[in-house]
């Protein structure tokens, strides 16, 4: 798709561009976009989460007509937008455990279908911690079920809302309060987490994905297609966290477009189990320049830096590269 | 509170939650100065006229680019478009075609017959100018349109000035300049050719002239001392190519040798080439590196067949159509010295292209004039020390170029039309530079520079056709596009996507944004995801 726009000033990787025409902009150039998460949210400056959010929402707002409802896990998004007696959703909207948010989605498109209501669709989201660890159960169960409904996760690699504790999608050496930067081997141990992608895709459903805060055309192409189709869908949605990371808060875009040049994050998309498209790399980079970026990498540059363990690092970009073939 | 679908308990708005109370430091939209305006001795707005070439509106293109200078026609081909080699797509790929999309704005305006706007006002005023080349043509353009009477006295046959005397036809066809010189003449400037001024306060009496513009430019060869026999053939590079404007073409000969290394000396051994010369040798005393010739101009003569020896001076032209050559070495200062070593070349003719000398003497008996090295001292507003009487272009301390000398023209009326309403000019503050630091380059897509075609080089070199051709609509259109419109938004819409907190709000098609203050929180996202570097953080006064 982004290859059909030959448009060489930009408007090919931007939000829109004055010279496009409507129907080729995204959804959030749109003046009358549904601003899905609305302003006033708590989010921490330059929340990517937030952003991820809003750009998920809105195009799957767009894609179903405003026939949508919204289940939330608890987690940062839960918190922050809906401290009663206030709400920033401007989409129907509900939460109730950490753990459920799968299954209660399942409940709320069997009683949609009950009900009669065609057209109206259902999306589950939470965090990585709500996902990957609390939820990951009734996630299997929607995904062997083939339920109709659309997960989206958007992971920021650890529990951010209740003090930025270790989670299963946790990177190495990753500072987090529950692995410190101390001893032999500071930060996050290697070799361990799990790849939900990857199993969501061991369980055959229709679609998977990931998408990045970085690269919104691609975002919302993955999320519009996703509310095209029926059944069982996930998408991983790759956000950074300024609090958590210890990044700037202006560099929050920065860190996801850093992330998915170095091969640390690959863009992908399957079908039934199958990877069926990638996105590819623009401008291959080292891990170093998307690591020197975050505090909780700092103990990886201390004087002499842990080259063995930014090697790894680099290791496992280099494999995803090689892997999901993310050099054209 | 009407209930959105499926909603059911009655709950508040985020929005009452003012998070702008959050903030230490407020993103501010800046129009920053765009490396290629910076650049451009004729002061242009390349940046604004590039903006409207991208949506193919030509004609608002060209407009904005008349406000500085008359001649797009012309500068698509003489220009040495300091503006491309500052260009920040340069450090993405390759730099903007600037000049290729001039050149094609100024065909586009002579094909369409677009004509300037006449003056608002007459003011009354009259200003004399002095010489018909680039600088007084636009001085006279710009005084014109701000409603003085001009009037041009030229000493020669033809207006034009060095862009039809000095500049070879391969480089600027002759209905380009005539049809660029016609514009400004159909706003009422008055012209009268084949006129010297030899006492310039005469001629302002006499002509009841308020002030005067002087740019005669500078058109006597410099000659250097070389013993030669009476029959040895030695012309001066400015009588050749100003011959090449008339009816008898200069006898050069077969064998032809130049001296000098700056673009004059290429351009005569080019005509040269072109005039059916077997073999045209440049010789010059320095090195490549330190001849002041463009890259572009080099590089052509030598496809073109022509020779260049290095680090070499002539000695002596014997009658038989023999010179004398003595080779150069650089001593540790970098400085040519004679090395004794001599060798012989065969020439039927030699040509002198050691610079041009300005023309005084239509000064003289002008009190308060300072003079220095050959040309007339400026101030700043480009006033001589003789009140009213104002000079420009090649007859002041400059670089001598068809565009300095326009930025020139520009620049002194601007001046004259102040110091004539008994105010002063003050040009606006310029923008902090938009350095590539500043941009988000990520966003730009890859695209090559489109390479103007060029002329087959067989055909080139005996012919006078015009060597680089220019873009058609579409390539023309595809080159202005990759303008990274450095510092100046081009409405993206990158801000209002990537804010986290929905605070920025889009105006609408070309009325840009607005941040929304009461939810800014200050993260900064949009000022480094802004791809042309138009926002900037400043610290949240208390």
């Amino acid at each position: 798709m982004e290859e059909t726009i030959k448009f060489y000033q930009t408007g090919t990787f931007t939000v829109g561009n004055r010279l496009l025409k409507d129907d080729q902009r995204t959804v959030q150039a749109d003046m009358h976009r549904t601003n899905s998460l609305n302003s006033g949210h708590r989010a921490c400056q330059g929340c990517g989460e937030a952003l991820g959010a809003r750009y998920a929402i809105d195009a799957a707002m767009q894609a179903t007509n405003n026939r949508l409802i919204a289940v939330n896990a608890t987690g940062c998004l839960e918190v922050f937008s809906t401290p009663y007696p206030q709400t920033s959703w401007q989409v129907p909207w509900i939460h109730s455990l950490f753990g459920n948010a799968a299954a209660v989605a399942s409940g709320v498109a069997a009683a949609q279908r009950a009900r009669g209501n065609t057209g109206v669709r259902v999306i589950a989201q939470g965090g990585d911690g709500g996902t990957t660890d609390i939820g990951f159960g009734c996630l299997s169960g929607m995904f062997e079920r083939n339920d109709d409904v659309l997960y989206i996760c958007y992971d920021n690699e650890a529990y951010m809302n209740t003090g930025v504790q270790r989670s299963s999608a946790t990177p190495p050496a990753a500072r987090t309060a529950t692995t410190p930067a101390v001893g032999n081997f500071p930060g996050n141990v290697f070799g361990t987490g799990k790849n939900v992608p990857r199993i969501a895709m061991a369980h055959r459903i229709p679609y998977v994905a990931t998408a990045s805060v970085s690269n919104l055309r691609d975002l919302e192409r993955k999320v519009t297609y996703a509310m095209s189709i029926d059944g069982a869908r996930y998408i991983h949605i790759f956000v950074p966290c300024p609090l958590g990371w210890g990044s700037a808060s202006e560099d929050t875009i920065k860190i996801a477009r850093l992330a998915v040049e170095t091969g640390l994050f690959p863009l992908f998309e399957a079908h039934h189990g199958e990877v069926t498209a990638r996105t590819p790399i623009r401008h291959k980079v080292p891990v170093t320049d998307y690591l020197k970026l975050q505090k909780r990498y700092a103990h990886l540059f201390r004087n002499p830096p842990d080259e063995a363990r930014i090697g790894l690092i680099q290791m496992m970009a280099d494999r995803n590269i090689a892997d999901y073939g993310l050099l054209n | 509170m009407d209930k959105l679908f499926a909603i059911t308990l009655d709950v508040g708005s985020s929005l009452a939650n003012k998070t702008g109370a959050w903030r230490t430091n407020r993103p501010l939209y800046v129009d920053r100065l765009p490396p290629c305006n910076h650049a451009c001795p004729a002061g242009e707005n390349i940046q604004g006229w590039l903006y409207h070439a991208e949506s193919g509106d030509y004609e608002a293109a060209w407009r904005t680019l008349i406000e500085e200078n008359p001649f797009p026609a012309i500068m698509g081909r003489v220009c040495y478009h300091p503006c491309e080699t500052s260009c920040n797509r340069g450090k993405v790929d390759e730099t903007v075609g600037i000049n290729s999309v001039e050149r094609f704005l100024g065909d586009e305006a002579l094909k369409q017959g677009w004509k300037f706007a006449p003056p608002e006002v007459e003011t009354g005023k009259r200003v004399l100018i002095v010489g018909a080349g680039p600088s007084g043509l636009s001085a006279a353009y710009h005084l014109r349109r701000l409603g003085h009477g001009v009037k041009i006295v030229e000493a020669g046959p033809l207006a034009g000035g060095m862009m039809r005397f000095g500049i070879p036809k391969y480089r600027l066809p002759r209905d380009i300049l005539d049809g660029e010189v016609a514009r400004i003449l159909d706003l009422g400037v008055e012209l009268q050719l084949n006129t010297k001024v030899s006492n310039i306060l005469d001629t302002m009496q006499k002509g009841r002239f308020d002030a005067a513009f002087l740019a005669v430019g500078a058109h006597i060869a410099k000659r250097a001392y070389i013993p030669a026999g009476e029959a040895a053939r030695m012309l001066d590079a400015v009588s050749v190519l100003r011959d090449m404007e008339g009816e008898e073409k200069p006898m050069l000969g077969r064998r032809v040798v130049v001296y000098g290394g700056g673009n004059t000396a290429l351009d005569v051994a080019r005509t040269a080439k072109r005039l059916g010369a077997t073999e045209a040798i440049i010789v010059y005393r320095r090195t490549r590196e330190k001849m002041p010739a463009h890259d572009f101009e080099i590089e052509e003569a030598l496809q073109e067949g022509v020779l260049i020896k290095w680090l070499s001076t002539i000695k002596n032209m014997a009658d038989e159509g023999t010179l004398t050559v003595e080779k150069m070495a650089l001593d540790a200062t970098g400085f040519p010295q004679p090395t004794g070593e001599f060798e012989t070349l065969e020439a039927d003719s030699l040509v002198l292209a050691l610079g041009q000398d300005v023309d005084l003497s239509l000064l003289d008996g002008v009190p308060g004039l300072a003079i220095k090295d050959g040309t007339v001292q400026v101030a700043g507003n480009m006033m001589t020390g003789h009140a009213g009487i104002f000079a420009g272009g090649d007859m002041v301390p400059s670089e001598r170029t068809v565009t300095v000398g326009i930025g020139h023209g520009k620049k002194a009326a601007r001046h004259i039309d102040a110091w004539l309403r008994g105010t002063e000019y003050k040009p606006a503050p310029k923008h902090e530079l938009a350095s590539f630091d500043k941009m988000n380059a990520w966003y730009y897509a890859d695209a090559p520079k489109t390479v103007r075609p060029m002329l087959d080089l067989a055909r080139r070199t005996s012919t006078f056709d015009e060597v680089v051709h220019g873009l058609d609509e579409t390539n023309a259109l595809f080159e202005a596009r990759r303008c990274l419109s450095c510092g100046n938004c081009f409405e993206c819409d990158n801000c209002y996507g990537v804010c986290p907190d929905n605070a920025v709000i889009k105006l609408g098609p070309g009325k840009r944004f607005q941040f929304n203050f009461d939810y800014c929180k200050g993260c900064g996202i949009c000022v480094s995801e802004c791809p042309c570097g138009a926002i900037k953080m400043v610290p949240e006064t208390i």
